[in-house]
């Protein structure tokens, strides 16, 4: 037995209505993906690029939206919301991400497009490697590399463009003064998209991603999955190609043989290289161009579409496919729990925000005249676009004297940052507590925005 | 995993290396995969390229060198490029690394600032808090303890606002660059052991500690404002202390040197004053004008300053 040779897959073009959503989502994300870094944005101040995560200030721009490191929590919730969304959408609508949004599916899509621009349709691409190497393959072989290796550059900068001033990373980047971070990032991401989207291809669905593995546990018999209707295609005397006496569809089901002329379009078309009518496999990322391939042939024989399609199991065996299942709302309501908690979160963050630090060494002073005086520090941050002028007060230690440092008022600059050292001195009454708990309170000038109470303690011994 | 280890992936047996020990022993031909091989001629390649860019390889009392360089600045002043080292990198970090320069910058502005902008400039304050804490931490916290709170009896509390050498920024600056010199003598042998209990007495009574013999307090309020005792020299009659001579305010309710609010009793309190009284006094700061710098002392000035809030 000779080894294994895997057999290069040269993915036929298609026509149909998943073909164009394909390329509608195609375009989306890549405008998206592409034109956002070199979007511009007005700001009163900090960076002029509509969205740009500043790694070296640590504030993250999107929009009119200032993200500051301790909002951390939002970036967990979103990962949370993107698995909740995923989990929700495979539950019902099977493996949609796979087929649509999925990155190595949009950029091996891309990547096919500019093998079959340069070389030909499938046929043609047979053929140029089934005549080996000659001068034309060669040149047709660069022309398609060096078009992928520059889609997959300007993929990696793109990307890099995000964490940087775009234009003036574009400058510096072909003059060679950009920071060794960017050069060695967009040469990692051109590397890998070159690799993965040209290379490797459906491999990378095959044998590397974790999710065509766990992705079965969301399905149930009512996950919408892409399938062949067996029963319809195979018929009693299984499939059979279109000949002379086996041309209408009364003869062929006289013959005992079923809707599937056997003509090999819809293996033809599928990016993995499988063959759809041997059942569910791992490797069918859902696509539905075999769909597409299929309902073809059917309108050109003037027959019944719908022999490949969208269904579940339980609709293949006669019944009638549910969508709405315990399943499906909880994970509804978990994912729309976790969106209001983030729009929440993000619609109502204040202005500013503070932490308290109370100093320990010592914890209690004793001072002169036998008060005890605690010490703090107090850490503001000023998260929006207005300057803000505070003034610090105590809530909840009556008959407390207050000294603060630099000033009883103190003004911040946007995404401006200081610390403001306070002691607070306070007379014991008898059997005053070990801790007394009270509140910082900040007040912005003007009501300029809500003050702000932070919890702390006095500690009286 | 393959059945056979022996087997290769088509099915066939795997070969020899062709030789045959005792008769029948003989060994399998597997060779390493070739990327295997491939990255272990990598790592000798960069062993070679990394043996001619920094040092590796000791000869007698020397060693290869390698064609990396450092340059400093020396302690003179003088620039010195010298063979590459992870010590001489990092001299060269604290001279001119970005967070060196952007330091120097804080420092050269720090400079310029009077004591008062220090404490009150925002961004002068942060700064000079940090590089304190820094300074006070290497120089001051041996003593004082790492926030300043110093040890009861031996280093005084830099957290309270009882300054016995004044807390003046201008004073506490005096007090870091000359130093200071504490002393009380001892009266063991002056006086008889009811007269050093009846001045405890009295200065327990001065900050207003209940349970005292009214008698003996009388009689040791005399004791103190005499010129036998002597005490109002330096404590001044009302026990209110004198900066001028580091004496301690004995009419406040801070003790530096008696525990006498760690004493629950009122027996406690006057065995503590009573033998600061026998035993005297001695303490001694170094002064610190020879090794730090100017600015130095005067951002460790304002960060103290800053602990206990001065006066």
């Amino acid at each position: 037995m000779a080894p294994e040779i895997p057999i290069a897959i040269y993915p036929r073009s298609v026509k149909g209505r998943f073909r164009n959503l394909k390329y509608a989502i195609l375009i989306l994300a890549y405008t998206v993906f592409f034109l956002l870094p070199w979007m511009r944005w007005e700001r009163a101040t900090g960076p002029q690029q509509a969205v740009l995560f500043d790694l070296p200030s640590r504030h993250f721009y999107f929009f009119d939206l200032v993200v500051f490191p301790q909002n951390i929590f939002w970036l967990a919730i979103l990962l949370l919301i993107a698995a909740l969304l995923l989990f929700f959408v495979t539950g019902i609508a099977g493996r949609v991400w796979c087929g649509y949004f999925c990155f190595q599916t949009l950029w091996t899509d891309a990547y096919l497009l500019i093998e079959r621009w340069v070389q030909g349709e499938r046929p043609a691409r047979m053929r140029l490697r089934a005549h080996g190497w000659t001068a034309e393959r060669i040149g047709k072989l660069a022309l398609t590399h060096a078009m992928w290796l520059a889609l997959a550059f300007w993929t990696g900068f793109t990307f890099a463009a995000y964490w940087a001033d775009a234009p003036r990373l574009l400058t510096s980047f072909v003059s060679g003064s950009a920071p060794f971070a960017a050069y060695a990032t967009v040469l990692l991401l051109t590397a890998t998209t070159y690799l993965f989207a040209g290379v490797v291809r459906e491999q990378v669905c095959t044998y590397m991603c974790p999710y065509a593995r766990f992705q079965s546990v969301m399905f149930d018999r009512d996950t919408l999955i892409v399938s062949y209707d067996r029963n319809r295609g195979e018929g009693a005397g299984g499939r059979h190609k279109v000949t002379r006496a086996l041309k209408s569809r009364d003869e062929r089901q006289a013959a005992g043989h079923g809707d599937c002329i056997d003509c090999g379009y819809c293996v033809q078309v599928c990016p993995t290289g499988i063959d759809i009518r041997d059942g569910l496999q791992v490797e069918c990322i859902h696509c539905a161009l075999c769909v597409d391939a299929c309902d073809g042939i059917m309108r050109n024989l003037g027959w019944r579409t719908g022999l490949i399609g969208y269904t579940s199991e339980r609709a293949l065996e006669g019944g009638r496919t549910r969508f709405f299942k315990l399943k499906t709302w909880g994970y509804g309501a978990a994912l729309l729990l976790a969106a209001l908690l983030l729009v929440n979160s993000v619609a109502t963050r204040a202005a500013f925000d503070a932490s308290v630090r109370q100093t320990r060494q010592p914890l209690t002073v004793m001072l002169s005249d036998g008060s005890i005086q605690n010490s703090y520090a107090i850490v503001v941050n000023n998260t929006s676009v207005h300057d803000l002028e505070l003034r610090v007060g105590v809530v909840g230690l009556a008959g407390a004297s207050m000294s603060v440092q630099p000033a009883d008022e103190i003004e911040l600059h946007p995404e401006e940052s200081l610390t403001i050292y306070v002691k607070l001195r306070l007379t014991l009454q008898a059997k005053a507590p070990k801790r007394i708990p009270f509140d910082f309170a900040l007040v912005p000038e003007e009501g300029a925005s809500a003050p702000l109470k932070v919890p702390s303690q006095f500690y009286t011994r | 995993m393959m059945d056979e280890p022996n087997k290769q992936r088509d099915g066939s047996e795997v070969g020899t290396t062709g030789h045959v020990w005792d008769g029948d022993l003989q060994e399998y031909n597997n060779p390493l995969p070739t990327w295997w091989i491939w990255a272990f001629y990598g790592t000798v390649v960069f062993a070679v390229v990394y043996w001619f860019l920094y040092p590796a390889w000791p000869i007698g009392k020397t060693f290869t060198r390698g064609v990396e360089t450092v340059t400093y600045t020396q302690a003179n002043g003088k620039q010195t490029t010298v063979p590459w080292s992870s010590r001489a990198e990092f001299v060269h970090d604290m001279q001119s690394g970005p967070e060196a320069i952007k330091q120097k910058t804080w420092l050269e502005k720090a400079s310029q600032a009077s004591m008062q902008q220090l404490g009150t400039d925002p961004q002068l304050l942060d700064f000079t808090m940090k590089i304190g804490k820094r300074l006070f931490g290497d120089n001051c916290a041996a003593c004082h303890g790492a926030g300043g709170q110093g040890v009861l009896g031996h280093y005084p509390n830099l957290t309270d606002d009882a300054w016995l050498w004044g807390g003046s920024l201008a004073e506490i600056r005096q007090t870091i660059a000359q130093g200071r010199h504490g002393f009380m003598p001892s009266f063991q042998g002056s006086f008889t052991a009811t007269q050093l209990t009846d001045l405890a007495e009295f200065v327990l009574s001065l900050s207003g500690t209940q349970g005292g013999n009214p008698e003996a307090v009388q009689r040791g309020a005399r004791l103190f404002r005499s010129d036998q005792a002597g005490c109002f020299y330096c404590h001044t009659a009302a026990g209110t202390g004198n900066r001028a001579v580091g004496s301690a305010n004995l009419a406040d309710h801070v003790w530096t040197i008696a525990d006498v609010s760690g004493s629950p009793s009122y027996a406690g309190k006057l065995a503590a004053v009573e033998g600061v009284i026998k035993q005297g006094v001695q303490r001694q700061m170094p002064a610190w004008d020879h090794r730090l710098s100017q600015t130095e002392i005067k951002l460790l000035a304002v960060y103290v300053h800053a602990l206990g809030g001065g006066s």
